[in-house]
C-alpha cells in the first residue's frame, strides 16, 4: 500500500510536470523547453530541499509541528545576506560571485545550528523536557531577533542598497535564483545520500535521544551531522527562493497521513514529492488556469498554515 | 519591593523627560523657547508622543498578562498569536470597503474582527492535548501567521500593500495631537484589568482550579478576552504591532515577584511602559535624524532580554515559570 | 560483572551520586532500592551510557561504557527507562521489533522476526500486536517497552521501575519472567524496585543507595535487615519467614 501511495503522488508529479512544461507554451520549443525545464528543476530541488530538512527536524525534536523556518533558519539566512549587502555596499555585494555568500551564509548557519540545537538537543536526560521548551522559544525568539535586525539594517541603509538587500527577504518562486542551480544541486547530491545512508537510523532517532541511544545509534554524533545536513537544504531552498515558512510543515504532515509507515525510506521521498507536485501544481493553476497573479507563495503559506490549523483541530498532530 | 518600584519609578520619570526632550527639532536651544515654537512643538507632537508610548507600553504588557492568564501559558502574547493580525485585517477590511470612514469606525471594525481573532485562538487551543503546554505558543504563533498571510493576500489584491508596513511595522513617529486619543480607551481597559485582578490571577491556575474556587470561568475568560482584543485593536490601529512587549514584561515581572496579579500587575504596566520608551528613544537617537521604529528595536531589546530569562536561572525563586506552564495539565 | 568504581556525578552542581564503587554480579538479579532522589535512574542511566559519565568509570563485562562504541555495548546492554516519551506513532510489534535494530541495523532476518513474535508471545502482547501505542493502556504500554527490551536479548538487562502502572497479576509475571531468564539463560538483571517484598522475593542481591551513597550491596539475605531498612527508608519493619519466603512487614 505504501509503494502504491508513492508511486501514485509520482504520477501526479510527472502529470503537473509536463502540464507544467508543455501548457500554452508559445513560439521556440527549444527556448520555451530549456526555459521552463531549468525553472522545473529549481522549483523541485525546493520542495526536496524544504520537505526533507523539515522531515529530518521532525525527527531530532520529536515533534510534528515544528519546521526548520519556525525556528529562525531562514530568517538567519536572511539576515546574513542583509548583513553583507551592508557591509560591501549593493554594487560589492552584486559583483561577488553568487557562490561565495552561499558558502559563507551556510558555514554560519551550519555553525549556529550547532552552537544551538546541538549543545540543547544532545543535554542531560532528566533535563530533556524543560530544554526542549527553552530550545523552541530560543528558536522562535531568535527568529524575531533576526527579523529585527534584518529590518535594522535596512532602515540604516543606503536606500538604493535597500532595494538589492529586501530582494531576497520574499519567496518567490517565479524568480528561481539559476546562477546557484549547478552549485545547489551539487550540494544537494550530497545531501540526498548521506540520507539515503542512514535512512533506518532515522527510523531509530525518531525514538528519541534515550531510546537511541539504547539501541547502539551514537546519538550526538548522528545529530550534528543531520544539524548540517538541515543547514545545508535550508540554505538552499532559501538561497533559491527565499524564506517560506509553513510550507514545510504542510507537507511533512502531508506526508505522515499519506504514507502508513514510520520508515524514513517512504517519508522522506513522499514528502518531497508532495511538496513539487503542490509547488509545480500550484504554479500551473495560478498562471494558466486561474490567470491569477497571486504569487504562489502567498498562497501555499496560508494552505500550509491552514492545513497546519485543520491537523490541530482533528487532534492528529502528536 | 519598595526599592523596585523607586527604580522603575525613576526610570520612567527619566525616560518620559527625554522623550520631551529629544526629537527632530533640539529643544534645549534657548532660541526657540522665546518665539513660542518650542512649547507647540511640546504639545502637538512630543508630549501626545510620549504619552501614546506610556499606554501603549503599559496597556500592551498587560494585555499580554491577561491572555497568559486565559490561556494558563507563559509564552503567549496577542501581538504574535493572531490578535495583532486580526486587528490589522479589520483595518484592511475597513479600509478597502469604506476608504473614506472615520478613525472611529475603522477601529471599530478592528476591535471586532480582533475580537473574533483572538476567541478563534481560544477555541483552537482547547482542542490541544492539555500535557503539551509548548503547542500553545507554536499553534499562536502559526494561527496568526496564517491571519498575516490572509491580510497580505488581501492587500496584494486590494493595491494596499504600502498600508501594511504601518500595520504590520508600530511606530510612534506618526503620533500627533489628534492621532493618538484612542489609546486613553486602552488604558482605561488596563484599569478594568487591575481591578479584576484577582479573579485572572486564578484563571491562572486553570479552569478546574477556576471552577473550584467558585470563578464564573467563562464570564472572566470573556472579559479578559474583551479586554486583550480590544487594547490590541486600540495599539494597532494607531501605532501597528510592537511585538513581545506582551511577553517580555510579564515574564520578567513574574520571575521577579511572582504571579499574584494585584500585586504585580501595576508593576508590569510600569515596566511595559518603560521599556518601550526606551526602545523608543533609542530608535530616535540612532540614526538622528531618522527614526527606526520601535517595532524594531523592541523586537532586538525584547528578544535579549527574554534569552536571558531563559538562560539564566531565577535563583532565589526557581521553577517560578514551571508550574503555570504546564498549569492546564493539571 | 558490572563494574563501578569510584563514579560520582552531579547535575546543575547538586550532588547526585558520591563516589559510588560497587560490583553488580553477572547472571543473578541484582534489585536496586533506595529513597524517592537517592540516585537509583541516574546510576543505571549512567551504566547505560544515557548520560554522560562525568567522574569515575564504568565497565560491563570489561567493556568500558565511555570508550565502547555505542552499537556495541547495545548488543551488550540493553535499558528500559522509567519515562518512555515516544512521540512517533507505532503499533506495539513496530516498537517491540526496534529492539532488533542493534542486530540488522535497519534489515531484518527471519532469526529476528522469530525472536520479536517470541517477544510479543512472551509478555503476553498477541492481542495488542497490531494497535497503535496511543491506543493501550498505561500497563499495556509498558508491557510493549519490557518487549522491546526483552526483544534487545543482550547479556545485561537494566529495568527502572518497570512495575509502574502494572497491575497485581501482570507485576508478579513480569518478575517472574525475569528471574527465569537469569536463571534459564545466565542473563544479568538490574532493577529499581519500590516494593521492597519484590526484591525479597526475586532478587539474589540487592544494592541499597540514600541520598547518593551507597548504603549497602550484597547478597539479599544479607541485605534485608530490620537496621538497614530503618537506616535507608527511616521506617520500622520487621521480617518474617514465610513457606520459607522472606516477607517484610512494612505495613500499619
Amino acid at each position: 500500500m505504501t509503494l502504491h501511495r508513492l508511486g501514485f503522488i509520482f504520477l501526479l508529479y510527472i502529470a503537473f510536470s509536463i502540464a507544467f512544461l508543455t501548457l500554452n507554451a508559445r513560439g521556440n520549443w527549444d527556448f520555451v523547453l530549456s526555459f521552463r525545464g531549468t525553472k522545473l528543476i529549481g522549483i523541485t530541488m525546493v520542495a526536496i530541499s524544504i520537505s526533507c530538512a523539515t522531515v529530518l527536524f521532525q525527527t531530532i525534536s520529536q515533534n510534528r509541528i515544528l519546521t526548520p523556518s519556525i525556528m529562525g533558519f531562514d530568517s538567519l539566512y536572511i539576515l546574513l545576506q542583509t548583513m553583507m549587502v551592508f557591509f560591501l555596499g549593493g554594487f560589492g555585494f552584486a559583483s561577488l560571485p553568487q557562490e561565495i555568500p552561499f558558502f559563507l551564509n551556510f558555514t554560519i548557519m551550519m555553525l549556529a545550528s550547532l552552537a544551538l540545537f546541538g549543545t540543547l538537543l544532545g543535554r542531560s536526560a532528566n533535563q530533556a523536557r524543560q530544554d526542549l521548551h527553552r530550545l523552541l522559544l530560543t528558536g522562535i525568539i531568535f527568529g524575531v531577533f533576526f527579523r529585527s535586525i534584518t529590518s535594522f539594517i535596512q532602515r540604516v541603509i543606503d536606500p538604493n542598497d535597500f532595494v538589492i538587500a529586501a530582494a531576497s527577504t520574499f519567496a518567490d518562486f517565479n524568480t528561481i535564483n539559476t546562477d546557484l542551480l549547478l552549485i545547489a544541486s551539487l550540494m544537494m547530491i550530497i545531501a540526498l545520500a548521506a540520507l539515503w545512508h542512514y535512512r533506518h537510523e532515522l527510523d531509530v532517532i525518531a525514538l528519541g535521544k534515550e531510546t537511541a541511544t539504547n539501541l547502539g545509534i551514537p546519538y550526538k554524533t548522528r545529530l550534528y551531522t543531520l544539524l548540517v545536513i538541515i543547514a545545508l537544504l535550508i540554505s538552499i531552498s532559501t538561497a533559491l527562493v527565499g524564506p517560506v515558512a509553513f510550507f514545510g510543515l504542510l507537507v511533512s504532515n502531508l506526508a505522515y497521513q499519506i504514507i502508513p509507515s514510520y520508515h524514513h525510506a517512504y517519508l522522506l521521498p513522499a514528502a518531497s514529492l508532495i511538496a513539487a507536485s503542490i509547488l509545480i501544481g500550484g504554479q500551473v493553476i495560478l498562471e494558466h488556469l486561474i490567470g491569477l497573479s497571486t504569487p504562489l507563495s502567498i498562497v501555499v503559506e496560508c494552505l500550509g498554515g491552514l492545513t497546519f490549523l485543520l491537523l490541530i483541530i482533528r487532534g492528529t498532530t502528536r | 519591593m519598595t526599592k523596585g518600584w523607586a527604580i522603575a519609578l525613576f526610570l520612567l520619570a527619566l525616560g518620559t523627560l527625554a522623550s520631551l526632550l529629544i526629537g527632530v527639532i533640539d529643544l534645549s536651544q534657548d532660541e526657540i523657547w522665546q518665539d513660542g515654537e518650542a512649547l507647540s512643538i511640546l504639545i502637538i507632537s512630543r508630549l501626545p508622543r510620549t504619552i501614546a508610548i506610556l499606554l501603549t507600553g503599559a496597556s500592551m504588557a498587560v494585555a499580554g498578562l491577561i491572555m497568559q492568564m486565559i490561556v494558563a501559558n507563559k509564552f503567549v502574547e496577542p501581538m504574535t498569536s493572531g490578535s495583532g493580525q486580526s486587528a490589522a485585517l479589520g483595518v484592511l477590511i475597513a479600509t478597502f470597503l469604506f476608504p473614506a470612514s472615520s478613525l472611529f469606525v475603522k477601529m471599530a471594525i478592528a476591535c471586532l474582527v480582533s475580537l473574533a481573532g483572538t476567541a478563534g485562538f481560544l477555541a483552537l487551543i482547547r482542542k490541544l492535548p492539555a500535557h503539551q503546554p509548548l503547542m500553545v505558543p507554536l499553534v499562536g504563533l502559526a494561527y496568526g501567521g496564517v491571519i498575516g498571510a490572509i491580510v497580505t493576500f488581501i492587500a496584494f489584491h486590494t493595491e494596499l500593500m504600502q498600508y501594511l508596513e504601518t500595520w504590520f511595522n508600530g511606530e510612534f513617529s506618526g503620533i500627533l495631537q489628534g492621532r493618538y486619543e484612542l489609546l486613553w480607551l486602552a488604558g482605561l481597559l488596563t484599569m478594568l484589568a487591575y481591578l479584576t485582578a484577582d479573579q485572572f490571577a486564578i484563571l491562572g491556575l486553570g479552569k478546574n482550579v477556576s471552577i473550584n474556587l467558585g470563578l464564573n470561568y467563562k464570564h472572566i475568560t470573556r472579559l479578559g478576552l474583551a479586554i486583550v482584543s480590544l487594547i490590541t485593536a486600540m495599539t494597532v490601529v494607531t501605532v501597528g504591532i510592537i511585538p513581545f512587549v506582551g511577553l517580555v514584561v510579564p515574564n520578567i515581572v513574574s520571575r521577579w515577584l511572582g504571579d499574584n496579579l494585584r500585586k504585580t500587575l501595576p508593576i508590569t504596566a510600569i515596566l511595559g511602559a518603560t521599556l518601550v520608551l526606551l526602545s523608543d528613544l533609542v530608535g530616535r537617537i540612532v540614526r538622528h535624524p531618522f527614526e527606526i521604529p520601535v517595532g524594531t528595536i523592541f523586537g532586538i531589546t525584547g528578544t535579549c532580554i527574554f534569552l536571558w530569562l531563559l538562560y539564566v536561572p531565577a535563583r532565589s525563586k526557581p521553577q517560578k515559570t514551571k508550574p503555570s506552564m504546564s498549569g492546564t495539565a493539571s | 560483572m558490572i563494574r563501578l568504581s569510584s563514579v560520582s556525578h552531579q547535575i546543575d552542581g547538586a550532588k547526585i551520586l558520591s563516589n559510588i564503587s560497587a560490583n553488580i554480579p553477572k547472571g543473578q538479579v541484582t534489585a536496586l532500592i533506595g529513597p524517592n532522589g537517592a540516585g537509583k535512574s541516574t546510576l543505571l542511566s549512567l551504566i547505560a551510557r544515557l548520560q554522560g559519565l562525568e567522574q569515575g568509570s564504568i565497565s560491563i563485562d570489561d567493556l568500558d561504557v565511555v570508550t565502547t562504541p555505542s552499537d556495541e555495548l547495545a548488543r551488550k546492554l540493553a535499558i528500559l527507562t522509567q519515562s518512555n516519551s515516544i512521540t512517533a506513532r507505532l503499533r506495539v510489534r513496530e516498537l517491540v521489533a526496534f529492539g532488533r535494530f542493534p542486530h540488522h541495523k535497519g534489515r531484518p532476518n527471519h532469526k529476528d522476526l522469530e525472536r520479536i513474535e517470541e517477544a510479543i508471545e512472551q509478555f503476553d502482547l498477541g492481542d495488542l500486536a497490531d494497535k497503535f501505542l496511543d491506543e493501550v493502556s498505561g500497563g499495556q504500554r509498558q508491557k510493549a517497552f519490557v518487549a522491546m527490551a526483552y526483544a534487545q536479548d543482550t547479556d545485561y538487562l537494566l529495568l527502572d521501575e518497570p512495575l509502574n502502572n502494572l497491575d497485581m497479576a501482570s507485576a508478579r509475571n513480569l518478575m517472574r519472567n525475569l528471574t527465569e531468564l537469569a536463571a534459564q539463560t545466565g542473563k544479568t538483571i538490574v532493577i529499581v524496585l519500590h516494593e521492597i517484598n519484590y526484591a525479597a522475593l526475586y532478587a539474589n542481591w540487592i544494592m541499597v543507595l540514600k541520598q547518593g551513597q551507597l548504603i549497602a550491596n550484597g547478597p539479599a539475605k544479607e541485605i534485608l535487615t530490620p537496621q538497614i531498612i530503618a537506616d535507608t527508608f527511616g521506617i520500622e519493619v520487621t521480617i518474617h519467614e514465610i513457606d520459607g519466603k522472606t516477607l517484610v512487614m512494612h505495613y500499619g
